[in-house]
């Protein structure tokens, strides 16, 4: 493990790119394929698990030195699905439209074993603030994952991209709702879940793709880039 | 400070001590955070019935706040527990009932809600919330085609027994390309609720809900 801002950049690039939950660890597949018939719910639920990364790893690591290797499973689970539930009552009382839209999604992050792999992994064994910043990486890596994915269902099974955008973020970003392809009937096949199974080995081949790519290109200082990964 | 932890840690009590703070820790924050947010969560709560309870009954059409005068009404046919009647009132003129109504989708219930007047004629139906599959069934839902505005102004007689089912049966809704099930369901649960407001008309009609 390197210190100080190269700990950092390692953390971001990690979560990220280099281990990126969906694309590298193939972890959190369950919710993966399940909310992304649209880039808007993919986006919403990765944003949602994003910030619960982002607490229950503060929590964790806060607590780390109390917590004995043998319990700490249930705790962290304790911990993970009072953090869920807490911020389930608050987004519902105060955030209500944002709630009508991601309230299916936020007691699945409960099952969501990213949550728990990553207060397992890096929280349980590093300070606070590395550990928040691992959590809020991996979560924004679920997030453009997340995004990208239902991006591509979008627009192959219904023709549009981020529909009903501004009931998530608000009407500033109604811009963000397309029509791809006009008087489409769609191919109901991407939007079921076989298609999210069949985007999710397009875009992991396209990965391998792009990292081979990479590989290539910067022979030279990949060495420097595997020291920390 | 840290060695006394560790020397703690040593004892096999110390696990579950440890493990029965953290779970009391997270029921006091739960606990907490549940009265806190209860207030708030009934107010969202309550604008959001009187949010789908508008989409159904026009506001112009009554003049008395809807989610203060409600009846229960008892019927087998609807469901096991009383179905709360909303009744719509112009001064003291009965303009209208809302209820839910629901019925067996393709995968789960479809909950709607629908306003209907004196003279048994519907007056709106939205759909509450359904399970039915992206894409194909979700059209049911007015957001995505307006198709459920067709029922407005229907009632018992007009269709006719014969017309209150999808083309496919026979009947006069259009199902939608690759969904029968689902069209046929919210017909269907349409259909049983102005069933169950013919049987029950007397009875709303004349009754006086708490004001």
């Amino acid at each position: 493990m390197s210190s100080g801002s190269n700990q950092y950049k390692t953390i971001i690039y990690d979560g990220l790119w280099g281990n990126n939950v969906t694309f590298a660890q193939q972890l959190a597949l369950c919710p993966l394929l399940a909310v992304t018939t649209t880039a808007t719910n993919g986006l919403g639920m990765g944003l949602s698990t994003a910030a619960v990364m982002m607490l229950s790893n503060g929590a964790v690591s806060a607590a780390r030195k109390l917590i004995t290797p043998e319990i700490r499973i249930p705790a962290f689970i304790v911990l993970i699905a009072a953090i869920v539930t807490v911020a389930d009552m608050l987004i519902n009382a105060y955030m209500h439209d944002l709630y009508k839209v991601l309230g299916l999604f936020i007691p699945l992050i409960v099952t969501n074993c990213v949550v728990l792999g990553r207060t397992e992994s890096f929280a349980f064994h590093n300070p606070v603030l590395p550990s928040m910043l691992d959590g809020l990486m991996m979560g924004l890596g679920f997030t453009w994952a997340l995004t990208l994915m239902g991006a591509c269902r979008e627009i192959i099974g219904s023709g549009t991209l981020f529909a009903y955008a501004s009931l998530l973020l608000g009407d500033a970003f109604k811009f963000l709702e397309m029509v791809i392809i006009h008087d489409y009937h769609g191919y109901l096949l991407m939007i079921l879940p076989p298609g999210g199974f069949l985007m999710m080995g397009f875009l992991l081949a396209g990965k391998r793709l792009v990292d081979a790519r990479l590989e290539r290109a910067q022979s030279a200082s990949l060495v420097q880039i595997q020291g920390h990964a | 400070m840290e060695a006394f932890l560790k020397k703690m840690q040593e004892y096999v009590g110390y696990h579950s001590v440890m493990l029965g703070l953290i779970g009391l820790a997270a029921s006091v924050a739960l606990a907490y955070s549940s009265v806190a947010t209860a207030p708030a969560i009934a107010k969202v709560l309550a604008d959001d019935k009187k949010a789908s309870l508008a989409q159904v009954m026009p506001e112009k059409l009554h003049d008395n706040n809807l989610l203060s005068s409600s009846v229960d009404v008892s019927d087998a046919k609807m469901s096991s527990a009383p179905v709360k009647v909303y009744i719509a009132r112009q001064g003291t003129n009965f303009s209208g009932a809302v209820f839910e109504t629901s019925s067996s989708g393709y995968s789960g219930t479809i909950r709607l809600i629908m306003a209907v007047d004196g003279e048994g004629k519907i007056l709106g139906v939205r759909v509450l919330a359904h399970t039915e599959t992206p894409g194909l069934g979700d059209k049911i839902e007015v957001l995505r085609d307006p198709w459920i505005t067709k029922f407005n102004g229907l009632s018992l007689n007009n269709p006719d027994e014969k017309g209150w089912h999808v083309k496919k049966d026979g009947g006069m809704f259009d199902q939608f390309s690759g969904a029968t099930i689902t069209p046929r369901a919210v017909v269907k649960a349409i259909k049983q609720g102005l069933d169950f407001f013919s049987a029950h008309r007397q009875e709303l009609l004349t009754s006086t809900p708490a004001k």
